[in-house]
C-alpha cells in the first residue's frame, strides 16, 4: 500500500515537473475574455439577486466560506485535507479582501475553471470539478448575490499545504488526471425533471465530493460516482446513494428522499454529521420542485454489485452487546431496532450503521446528539453521547451488535477503531 | 437471564436438582415473559412529548434536572441558572467563544429559538444542591478565597464574587450565573480556560479580566472557597437590580474580549 502510495507521488512529481516545464500559466493560454462583458446594472437586478441567494444556498457556499460565528461569506474557514490546510476565501465585495475588485468573468473562471483572478491554480477542495457544471446564467445570479452583500474587510490566511502539493503548478498534473471542465449537458433521453435532479446533484450540490471515495491524491474515479466514500480528515462514511439493489439508500423512495433533504428525518434514517449541516444550511431551503428533481435522479442512479461477503475476523462480546443495547438504546431504537417514526431513526436497514467502516456508527454513539432545527424539525429530538460513560470495549461491542442484528449484516468493529474516532476533531 | 445461570448449577447434583425445580418453576414465566417481549417488540417504544424527552442529550451529562453530575462535579450544574445566561453560553458553544468538543458538536444543529427553550426548561428547575469534593489546602489558602470571593482585592483590581453573582452566589436576573453549587475542579477549570482562550464572552468580556488578574493561588483559594461552601438555603437567582443592569467600572470594553 505505502510502496503504491510512494509510486504513484513519483508519477505525479513527474507530471508536475513536466507541466511546469511545458504548460504557460493558464492565463497567457486562454484568451482574456470568451464571454460578455456583464455591465454593472444586470448585477443590481433584484430578481437577479434573489435567484443567486437561493443558488447560493443550494451550493451551500456559506459552509465553508464562513468561520465559525463569523459573518456569512466572509470566508476564514480553515478547510483541512489530507495534503494540509486551505482556508476559505472571503466571498463578500471587499476591494482588499473579497470579490470587490472580480468581475464576472473572474467568477465565471473559478467556478468553471478553477483558476484564480491572477490565473493561479485553485486548490479542488473548492469543488470546481463539480461546479464547472454550473450554468453561465446560475454563475451570474450567484455572482449578482454575492456582490450585493456587505462587504467584510477579513483577510484569508495562506493555504499550509506540504510539499509538493505547496506548489500550485503541481495541480497541473492533477488537474489532468482528475479534471474535465464543461458545463452540465442534459440528456434528451430522460425527462426535464430527472434533468434539474441530476444537474443540481452533480453541480451545484456537489454531492459526489463526498458521496464517493477519493484515491491516494484526493481524486475522484469517474467510474464510481455517488458510490459512497470516508470524508478524509472528517472522518465521518459518505454513503452510497442508490435506492436500487445493493445500494446505500436501498428500499428509499422519493419521499424518503426529500423528508430527509427537508426536514433532517425520514422514516428511513436521520441526517447526522457533515449531512446534519448540509440539511440545515442548504437543502431544507431548496424548493419542493428542486428536492423531487433530486429524488427523481438519485432514483435512477443503478444498482450495485452485491458486496463480497466481507472477511473478517474481527469478534466481539455479543452478550455485552445485546446487554449494552438494552439498557442504553432500545428505549429509544426498539428491542427491534425499528425506531419511532419521525423521532428516533430505525437502526435495523439503516444505510449508516451498514456502511462498510463503522465509522457513522462508532462517532453517533460516542457524540450523540441532535437532529438539525429544520422549519420541519423545528424541535428535534436528540441522542446522548456515551463518550464519557462507554468504555472503547463497549463501544465496539454494542456497535457491532447492532451492525449484526436484525436485517443488518456488517462487519463487527474493533475497540481500537473507537479508540481512533474517539479523539477525531469534530470540526 | 435464569438460562445463563443453569450451567453454573449443573455442577453439582444438588444444584442440578435445584436447577430442574427452578426451570420446572420459571419455564412457564419465561413463556410468558418471551411473549410479552414480542408483543412489545412490535409496539414501538412509547416516547413522551415533553422537552425532558427532547433533551436526553444534555441529561445523559448535566442530570435529567440539570443537576450537574454528582461526586465529581465534571458536568456542572445548570439547575436554577437565569435561562438567559444558560441560552447565551449555547450560542457562545455554536459560535466558538467556549470550546468543549462534545458541546459543541450537541449544540451544533440547534437554533436560537430551541436553545432558549432548551435554557428555559433548565433554568425553571429546583434541584437540591450537592457538594463536590474539595482538595485540602491551608486555612491561609481558604482565608485568601474568602476575601476574594466576599471582598475582592482592590490592589490587584479585582472585584469581589458577590459583586456580580449576588450575595448568594446563587445568581442575578436575567442572565449572571450562580457559583453555588459548582464543584472547585469545574470553577478552577473555568477560570484557567478565560486564561487560555477556551472560554470567552462578548466583548467586554468580564471575566477574562478577572481571571487574568488572578495569580494561579488565587484560582486555587477562590475555587476552594466556593466548592466548600454549603449549599444556599434559596437557590433561586436573585432579582435584578437596578443599579447591577450597569457593567462595573472595572469593566470596560477592551482588547481581553477575545473574539474569535
Amino acid at each position: 500500500m505505502k510502496r503504491w502510495i510512494a509510486g504513484l507521488l513519483v508519477v505525479v512529481l513527474v507530471l508536475a515537473a513536466l507541466a511546469w516545464m511545458f504548460f504557460p500559466s493558464p492565463r497567457e493560454r486562454s484568451p482574456q475574455s470568451a464571454l460578455p462583458q456583464v455591465n454593472a446594472a444586470t448585477l443590481r437586478d433584484p430578481a437577479l439577486i434573489a435567484r443567486g441567494e437561493y443558488l447560493a444556498a443550494v451550493g451551500d457556499c456559506a459552509a465553508c466560506h464562513t468561520r465559525k460565528g463569523g459573518v456569512r461569506y466572509a470566508g476564514g474557514r480553515s478547510l483541512a485535507t489530507p495534503f494540509g490546510n486551505v482556508p476559505a476565501s472571503n466571498l463578500t465585495p471587499d476591494p482588499d479582501t473579497g470579490l470587490g475588485r472580480w468581475s464576472f468573468e473572474d467568477f465565471w473562471r473559478a467556478l468553471h475553471l478553477g483558476e484564480g483572478r491572477h490565473g493561479e491554480l485553485l486548490y479542488p477542495v473548492f469543488s470546481y470539478t463539480s461546479f464547472t457544471k454550473v450554468t453561465h446564467d446560475d454563475a451570474l445570479a450567484i455572482f449578482a448575490y454575492l456582490q450585493s452583500l456587505p462587504p467584510v474587510r477579513q483577510a484569508s490566511e495562506q493555504p499550509s499545504l506540504r510539499f509538493p502539493y505547496s506548489l500550485r503548478r503541481s495541480l497541473a498534473a492533477w488537474r489532468a488526471l482528475y479534471f474535465k471542465p464543461g458545463v452540465y449537458q442534459p440528456d434528451p433521453a430522460q425527462s426535464e425533471q430527472w434533468n434539474r435532479g441530476a444537474y443540481l446533484v452533480q453541480g451545484l450540490g456537489h454531492c459526489n465530493e463526498c458521496h464517493a471515495t477519493r484515491d491516494a491524491l484526493g481524486g475522484l474515479s469517474p467510474d464510481h460516482t455517488l458510490t459512497g466514500g470516508q470524508i478524509p480528515e472528517q472522518n465521518w462514511y459518505a454513503p452510497d446513494l442508490s435506492v436500487n439493489q445493493g445500494g446505500g439508500l436501498e428500499g428509499w423512495n422519493k419521499g424518503d428522499i426529500v423528508d430527509l433533504l427537508k426536514t433532517g428525518q425520514s422514516t428511513k434514517g436521520a441526517a447526522f454529521g457533515p449531512m446534519a449541516d448540509v440539511v440545515r444550511k442548504s437543502t431544507q431551503h431548496m424548493t419542493d420542485t428542486d428536492l423531487d428533481a433530486i429524488a427523481t435522479y438519485l432514483q435512477s442512479l443503478p444498482a450495485r454489485p452485491a458486496a463480497q461477503a466481507p472477511v473478517s475476523r474481527v469478534t466481539f462480546d455479543r452478550k455485552k452487546g445485546a446487554k449494552l443495547y438494552a439498557d442504553r438504546c432500545a428505549d429509544c431504537h426498539g428491542a427491534d431496532g425499528r425506531g419511532v417514526a419521525g423521532i428516533y431513526p430505525p437502526l435495523d436497514g439503516n444505510t449508516s450503521i451498514n456502511e462498510p467502516t463503522g465509522i457513522n456508527a462508532i462517532r453517533t454513539v460516542l457524540l450523540g446528539g441532535f437532529a438539525p432545527v429544520t422549519a420541519g424539525n423545528p424541535r428535534p429530538y436528540s441522542m446522548p453521547p456515551y463518550a464519557q460513560e462507554l468504555n472503547d470495549e463497549d463501544v465496539a461491542a454494542v456497535v457491532s451488535y447492532i451492525r449484526q442484528s436484525w436485517s443488518n449484516k456488517a462487519p463487527a468493529v474493533r475497540p481500537s477503531d473507537v479508540s481512533v474516532y474517539r479523539h477525531t476533531p469534530i470540526d | 437471564m435464569n438460562w445463563f445461570v443453569l450451567p453454573h448449577l449443573a455442577w453439582s447434583g444438588l444444584a442440578s436438582r435445584a436447577a430442574i425445580a427452578l426451570l420446572v418453576v420459571c419455564a412457564p414465566l419465561a413463556a410468558a415473559r418471551a411473549a410479552d417481549a414480542v408483543s412489545t417488540a412490535d409496539a414501538p417504544p412509547q416516547v413522551p412529548d415533553t422537552i425532558q424527552q427532547r433533551v436526553k442529550a444534555c441529561s445523559t451529562c448535566h442530570g435529567v434536572h440539570g443537576e450537574g453530575s454528582p461526586g465529581d462535579g465534571v458536568f456542572p450544574r445548570l439547575a436554577g441558572k437565569p435561562a438567559a445566561y444558560l441560552a447565551q453560553q449555547l450560542a457562545y458553544f455554536q459560535h466558538g467563544l467556549r470550546k468543549y468538543a462534545p458541546m459543541e458538536y450537541t449544540v451544533r444543529q440547534l437554533s436560537p429559538a430551541y436553545m432558549e427553550e432548551i435554557a428555559a426548561y433548565f433554568s425553571a428547575q429546583e434541584a437540591p444542591y450537592h457538594q463536590s469534593p474539595v482538595p485540602s489546602v491551608s486555612a491561609a489558602v481558604m482565608e485568601r478565597g474568602k476575601q476574594l470571593v466576599e471582598r475582592g482585592d482592590s490592589t490587584r483590581g479585582i472585584p469581589s464574587c458577590v459583586s456580580c453573582h449576588g450575595e448568594r452566589l446563587t445568581g442575578v436576573e436575567p442572565a449572571m450565573p450562580g457559583l453555588a453549587g459548582l464543584s472547585y475542579d469545574y470553577v478552577s477549570a473555568q477560570i484557567g480556560s478565560w486564561r487560555t482562550h477556551t472560554r470567552a464572552a462578548k466583548s467586554p468580556d468580564c471575566m477574562a479580566i478577572v481571571a487574568n488578574r488572578l495569580r494561579d493561588s488565587d484560582i486555587t483559594a477562590v475555587a476552594a472557597w466556593l466548592g466548600s461552601l454549603p449549599p444556599p438555603t434559596d437557590m433561586h437567582a436573585q432579582p435584578a437590580g437596578v443599579e447591577k443592569q450597569v457593567l462595573p467600572g472595572w469593566c470596560v470594553a477592551s482588547d481581553a474580549g477575545v473574539t474569535p
